[in-house]
């Protein structure tokens, strides 16, 4: 169980390597990758500036897995979450589950992804090329995507505005 | 809780940081703030920056020593508090 957050570039099958590795009790890997999403019709993008809240990014990364962990009987995981300039096609964000069985695997990244886009403290600036920028707005689906794991939530939601 | 003003670190991101036009500083706040959304209420008043930034109180989120805070969330023992826009990270 580990989260790192690092302006680097991360190598997908180095991480299920180093989880993996040495171990005949996990029977089951899941995957997940963000990458930044390069221009739309009407929106040209050239890059991708993610800021974050060092300190409370980790700790509520950490949060996020200890929950996964709770509901799911994992044998490990990993969460990696990128910061700093990035270009279209560039990896975002990891995140691997192990278990002995695939439906706590599949699900546990599929929570830790909800969870992580609902409550880590990153945003998104989106560069054009005139030198513009825009702050990325937090989508509505994202936040039905986390409430369906609602029935035994457990961390309070940061859905409350001021 | 006593009534002496003691610093407590405010941190600002995203367009939060931009509007307000500082990542973060130190500031005494006077008695009678017992929420966040005292503080709010007060930090507006103290310049165009800030009531600019805190225009739409109502979409910026809190946290509260590392810890997602609601709007009335207690204070009085806090070190850090941060201001921000709904995340989109992942």
């Amino acid at each position: 169980m580990s989260v790192r957050v690092q302006a680097d570039d991360f190598d997908i099958g180095a991480e299920v390597k180093a989880l993996t590795g040495g171990r005949s009790d996990i029977g089951a890997v899941v995957t997940f990758t963000g990458t930044v999403r390069g221009d739309t019709p009407d929106h040209p993008i050239t890059s991708m500036t993610l800021e974050h809240y060092p300190g409370m990014t980790e700790a509520e990364l950490a949060r996020v897995e200890a929950e996964a962990n709770d509901r799911w009987p994992l044998l490990d995981s990993l969460i990696v979450h990128r910061y700093g300039t990035l270009k279209p096609g560039d990896n975002i964000v990891l995140v691997i589950t192990a278990s002995a069985h695939r439906q706590a695997a599949f699900e546990a990244a599929e929570f830790l992804m909800d969870y992580l886009k609902s409550r880590a403290p990153f945003w998104k600036k989106e560069e054009g090329p005139d030198g513009s920028g825009r702050w990325v707005d937090a989508r509505e689906c994202d936040e039905k995507a986390v409430s369906r794991w609602d029935k035994t939530r457990t961390l309070a939601a940061p859905d409350d505005a001021i | 809780m006593t009534e002496a003003a003691k610093p407590i670190r405010l941190m600002y991101f995203a367009w939060v940081r931009e509007k307000v036009g500082r990542a973060e500083e130190l500031v005494e706040l006077p008695g009678g703030i017992a929420t966040i959304a005292d503080l709010v209420e007060w930090l507006r008043g103290r310049g165009p920056e800030y009531a600019a930034a805190f225009e739409r109180a109502e979409v910026i989120r809190t946290a509260i020593d590392h810890t997602h805070a609601r709007a009335n969330a207690p204070i009085h023992s806090a070190r850090e508090i941060a201001f921000f826009p709904p995340v989109t990270g992942g």
